[in-house]
């Protein structure tokens, strides 16, 4: 359980909460019997003086109760802010050291709600739960103590109230509970119907289908709105339930009163029997109120425990990729990266994505990756990243298996650019120096960087230029312009590899041309790997791959290819005409 | 109650935005209709169910009069007793059956109410212009149709009831109060007042903090989400310990909002608790005295330790309906503001059909903006014979669909018109319009539902035979077959179609509809080839005998069609056959060459 997070200290403050509590119970439980005796002196004629005599310890009693609650209060939301805080920075650096395997499994949009509301939840069942959790127990038992001596007659009716009350609770409970799930599924579905009518409002119009859009949105609405009708329509008893159930408790509890006191033989018994009455009132009160506040807990704490199994998921996960030892290669050896019989197979695949591919690069040259969706293309540069670790064979960058590295040494050498553009909020200058190595760079580098990638033009343009503020998701720049820092982080890192992953595709003709000649210029002696769909994009490379259903259908320069390869040749064929294409 | 502390306080709770919030009010009434009636029902069974509640502690005091009386003399007079026993049970019966009756016509009301909206929502969404899908997000107008929607269905269920059973339990109690002892009254009212002052300073003061936590919470998801969808530029950049210190630094501001906004929102209870218990002694030695001087009976202080409770128990509620009302009308206004937006221009009075299309195409003189005062297409004119094939060729963005857009009168031209065999679009229903085309776009949409749903769509009478025709012209017959219910398996997020498929079945869906004209999109990204061929013939295919209006991507597809429409930045800026365009020299055979050379190195 969640709890094993809590540390000494809270555990220490728990437990001050619990004396606490048990005080503010104490306290509470006491007015009434100041209200007895006040009572008492007013049927039995004492003067205001005596009645100030109870009411002041009264009145103190209250004051300490309501310091005691607020002392727990803040007590118990500290423990649950700084356990809930600990916890989502638990998660956090543990899914940092994630490898995409882990990340895939969780999805991107299940961990964010993990880090975020569910701990929300948890935070705010831990803090409401542990003062309820322990005072409703408390003073539930602590009031029957008390009341236990008095009349029989009254403990029943108490018992008959709390009883009935319980079972409809649960009764509603056990209608409208699963109900609640259905609404979650219908409600998914309602959004579904209409996201599909937004995302294809187009065709929706072209086929004037307005009315078959609407009709199936109608249906999942009525479905929605009938389980939604039966939820609220069965929750609107509970309310006025309680209230009845209270209100005729108090009753019932005169009611026998004054059978009672009709029955007793002497002045002093029926005295005696009448402040009981009052009394037994009010814990009467303070019991039922204390097993509704448990029947709702119990009704909040399923979801913080689902939230909570939710966290400790993530928290207990071990990353696949385990950290290596070395952080130098041998000598001479640098810019060089070559793949030994490499195979690979996602877990729990049935298929390998990669068969046995071999091939090497030396420093300073291009090497290309083509072939067809799915030929592994993006997966066999992951393995260089050690994003996935290898299935079988090797992948040496600088002479020496990726796995021996310290993941941070291997990492440093590479400048990845990935298929989309990724871009953080902040500014350029934050964008294009980015990681580990942006305090060894000076804004020099970052505007010589850009100025290669060809953003110089629209990097000034914008309102601070290098200071300029990027949104979230970069959502103030265009899909180029983003790719274009993404380009430009990879040169401002200075690697020893490139590795683009079809990244020049978001880029016009014109600027694809430019940037890459200027790459060219600028990066000589730097090892490139680069993933594309386009043959124009690789056509100059040194050594071109082609993969085909994730084995090796050829390799060589393009002139080689086109004349030994089938496959490059009729993705060049299909391609040619879009090559000739303005674009 | 608080005679001048309360008007002073009230407005600085109440003034986010109370000039929208009386009106997105006034909306949502006279929106309910039909329902206003069962309202005002509901809202004279909270007021008549409340006043029973109130009269309990009044016939309560009879009672422990009577007991009280019997003490010294031991004779109780248990007829009276058993009468308002009875009497008091009525009572309690009633007003549960009310507040009952009352709760479930507004929970009714309210989902009634949100079904309403979602409907109005969902029709709003086909009567909009499309320069409104262009400029908004979808994930805007879903939540409105969604999360807004549910809120105000929720809120107003709670709020309304809430409401008015509260100020009614405040007033109500106020003249119980006073009709049964106005110095009780007084007293009672007096030793309440500090504790609501107290109560209603830390109720400004937590809102406050919600607002900091919900702007920290905002921040920690946009962080945490940005972090994670790097995840792999963060690994290789080893950006880790810079994403770790931005963390900790919005994190532990979480914390700080978090720990303030609960531990004061926490803080009501207890203190409400508290003014119950000092109400209670104040009005128990009050009471005394009064009772010892022989001012009234002892069953007043019993009426009144009950009153005290009505009496507190309503302001922590209003507070608490007075929040759901303002988030009702938060709601509402973004839902109100979604359905009043500005509609499709009416149709034509009379509008004219065309009964045989031949499919002859006129643009004669077309302006066009998105934006007024930024043309796109300037004075555009061109006449296409029926049979022939355009080409409309640009590179991305250049603003390819706005041929489209006229083309299927997704827009309005400025001035100037298109023709269909003589008739201007303008003069026919837009449905009818629609009618003439077959669309093929590039971004294939598949719903949920079965292969043969998505391929018939909204076309009747469509037999079987012809959607596997259909299916085996694109080449996707075969596919289909090895699905496990053929046909009639679901496509939803766990069938993974390759974009290929996708876009097979949206052409097979296009040939189903079998219309005289043919918008085409040919970009077939990121497929292999041998899909890329079937898709390619599919498309050919279907241009055979019809007018086609074809986004082209392929050499052949250019060279082969009557008129090139080249685009660039918006504007078409060049137009004519591939051999026309090429002698022009210029920007259409600038570019054409520099592929050329490009790829003329082999």
């Amino acid at each position: 359980m969640i709890l094993k997070y809590v540390s000494k200290k809270e555990w220490s403050l728990v437990a001050a909460c619990f004396v606490l509590i048990c005080l503010q119970v104490y306290l509470e439980l006491e007015i009434p019997g100041y209200m007895s005796q006040i009572t008492t002196l007013l049927t039995t004629g004492g003067t205001v003086a005596q009645v100030m005599d109870e009411g002041w310890p009264m009145i103190a009693c209250a004051f300490g109760s309501l310091l005691a609650a607020i002392v727990v209060g803040a007590v118990a939301t500290y423990v649950a802010a700084s356990l809930s805080k600990r916890i989502r920075k638990m998660q956090f650096d543990n899914v940092e050291t994630f490898s995409m395997e882990e990340i895939g499994r969780f999805s991107l949009a299940s961990l964010i709600t993990r880090s975020t509301n569910d701990i929300t939840q948890v935070q705010m069942a831990f803090a409401m739960g542990m003062q309820i959790l322990i005072k409703a127990p408390v003073m539930a038992i602590w009031a029957i103590v008390k009341i236990s001596d008095k009349d029989m007659s009254w403990t029943i009716a108490t018992a008959v109230a709390v009883a009935v009350m319980m079972v409809t609770i649960g009764i509603i409970m056990v209608l409208v509970v699963p109900r609640f799930k259905i609404i979650q599924k219908l409600t998914d579905n309602l959004n579904q119907i209409t996201g599909e009518g937004l995302s294809g409002v187009r065709v929706v119009r072209a086929y004037n289908a307005e009315s078959y859009q609407e009709e199936k949105f109608e249906k999942a609405n009525e479905d929605l709105t009938s389980t939604n009708l039966f939820v609220n329509r069965s929750l609107a008893v509970l309310f006025p339930m309680m209230t009845a159930i209270m209100s005729l408790l108090s009753l019932s509890i005169y009611m026998i009163g004054a059978i009672l006191i009709s029955a007793a033989a002497g002045v002093g018994e029926r005295l005696t029997l009448f402040s009981d009455m009052i009394v037994f009132s009010s814990y009467a009160m303070q019991v039922v109120m204390a097993f509704m506040m448990m029947v709702f807990i119990f009704m909040i704490l399923p979801r913080a425990t689902v939230a909570a199994r939710r966290i400790e998921e993530v928290i207990n996960t071990e990353p696949s990729i385990t950290d290596g030892t070395k952080t130098s290669s041998p000598e001479g050896r640098e810019g060089e990266i070559e793949f030994r019989n490499v195979s690979f197979k996602y877990p729990g695949a049935a298929e390998s994505v990669l068969e046995d591919i071999s091939f090497k690069v030396k420093k300073g040259e291009t090497i290309a990756f083509i072939g067809s969706t799915g030929s592994g293309k993006s997966t066999l540069i992951n393995l260089v990243m050690r994003f996935y670790d290898v299935t079988g064979g090797q992948v040496l960058v600088d002479g020496e298996d990726v796995r021996d590295y310290k993941l941070n040494a291997l990492r440093r050498k590479i400048g990845y650019i990935p298929q989309k553009a990724t871009i953080f909020s902040g500014t350029v200058y934050g964008n294009v120096n980015y990681g580990d190595t942006s305090e060894e760079r000076t804004i020099e580098d970052v505007k010589k960087a850009v100025g290669i990638a060809q953003g110089t033009d629209f990097v000034e343009k914008m309102d601070g230029g290098y200071e300029g503020r990027i949104a979230e998701g970069g959502t103030n720049l265009s899909g180029g312009q983003k790719q274009r820092l993404s380009i430009a982080r990879a040169i401002c890192r200075k690697p020893e590899f490139y590795i683009f992953d079809d990244s020049f595709s978001a880029l016009d003709y014109k600027t694809d041309r430019s940037l890459r000649d200027a790459l060219k210029k600028e990066t000589a002696g730097v090892t490139s790997l680069i993933v594309a769909q386009r043959i124009g994009t690789i056509m100059d490379a040194d050594t071109i791959v082609v993969l085909d259903e994730g084995r090796i259908a050829g390799i060589g320069a393009h002139d080689d290819l086109l004349e030994s390869s089938e496959v490059y040749r009729e993705i060049a064929y299909s391609q040619l005409s879009e090559e000739e294409l303005v674009r | 109650m608080s005679g001048r502390r309360g008007p002073a306080d009230h407005p600085g709770m109440t003034a986010e935005k109370p000039k929208a919030f009386t009106e997105a009010w006034k909306k949502i009434f006279s929106y309910m209709g039909k329902y206003r009636i069962a309202v005002w029902i509901s809202i004279v069974f909270a007021v008549v169910g409340t006043v029973m509640i109130l009269v309990g502690p009044n016939k309560l005091r009879d009672l422990t009069d009577l007991i009280a009386g019997g003490l010294v003399t031991g004779s109780i007079d248990m007829g009276a007793i058993w009468e308002i026993g009875l009497f008091l049970i009525a009572i309690y019966a009633t007003s549960t059956v009310l507040t009952f009756v009352q709760n479930y016509i507004l929970a009714t009301v309210s989902q009634k109410m949100a079904s309403k909206f979602r409907t109005d929502i969902s029709k709003k969404i086909n009567r909009l212009p499309l320069r409104y899908f262009d400029t908004s997000s979808s994930g805007d107008v879903l939540s409105r149709a969604t999360n807004d929607v549910d809120t105000l269905g929720q809120s107003m269920n709670q709020s309304i009831g809430l409401l008015i059973t509260s100020v009614t339990m405040l007033l109500g109690s106020l003249v119980m109060m006073v009709y049964t002892n106005y110095i009780m009254a007084a007293v009672t009212v007096l030793s309440c007042v500090a504790g609501f002052g107290m109560m209603i300073l830390i109720m400004r003061y937590s809102q406050k903090y919600f607002g900091i936590q919900q702007e920290n919470l905002g921040n920690m998801n946009g962080h945490v989400a940005e972090i994670y969808s790097a995840h792999n530029v963060v690994k290789v950049y080893n950006g880790q310990k810079e994403a770790s210190k931005k963390f900790d630094s919005i994190n532990e501001e979480l914390a700080r909002s978090a720990f303030m906004s609960q531990f004061l929102s926490g803080l009501m209870m207890p203190l409400m608790n508290f003014i119950g218990n000092f109400g209670y002694v104040t009005v128990c030695v009050v009471g005394a005295a009064m009772v010892i001087n022989g001012q009234m009976s002892i069953g007043v202080i019993v009426a009144f330790m009950i009153y005290v409770r009505l009496f507190t128990q309503p302001l922590a509620q209003m507070a608490q309906a007075f929040t759901g009302m303002q988030s009702v009308a938060a709601a509402g206004e973004r839902v109100f503001e979604f359905i009043e937006e500005e509609e499709l221009s009416e149709e034509v009075v009379s509008p004219r059909k065309l009964e045989k299309v031949e499919g002859h195409v006129e643009f004669r003189n077309v302006h066009f903006s998105y934006v007024p005062g930024r043309e796109v297409i300037h004075g555009f004119s061109a006449e296409i014979k029926p049979g022939q094939k355009i080409a409309i060729v640009g590179p991305t963005g250049a603003g390819k669909t706005t041929m489209v857009n006229l083309l299927m009168r997704f827009y309005d031209t400025d001035s100037g018109d298109i023709l269909i065999d003589g008739v201007s679009i303008k003069e026919m229903r837009r449905s009818d319009v629609h009618d003439l085309f077959c669309m093929v776009l590039q971004d294939t949409w598949i719903f949920e539902g079965t292969v043969k749903e998505n391929i018939i769509y909204c076309k009747e009478g469509v037999t079987d035979e012809q959607v596997v025709e259909a299916c085996k012209a694109v080449g996707i017959h075969h596919f289909i077959k090895t699905l496990p219910k053929g046909y009639d398996t679901m496509l939803d997020n766990t069938t993974s179609l390759s974009v290929g498929q996708r876009q097979q079945i949206t052409i097979a869906r296009a040939i189903v509809e079998n219309a005289p004209l043919l918008i085409l999109d040919e970009a077939t990204s990121s497929v292999d080839t041998r899909t890329e061929r079937a898709i390619q013939n599919a498309m050919d295919q279907m241009t055979v005998g019809r007018t086609s209006f074809v986004i082209a991507h392929r050499l052949s597809t250019i060279k082969n069609s009557d008129l090139i429409l080249l685009m660039r930045g918006g504007n078409i800026v060049e137009q004519g056959t591939h051999d026309e365009l090429l002698a022009a020299g210029a920007f259409y055979s600038e570019m054409y060459n520099s592929q050329f050379e490009d790829g003329g190195e082999d």
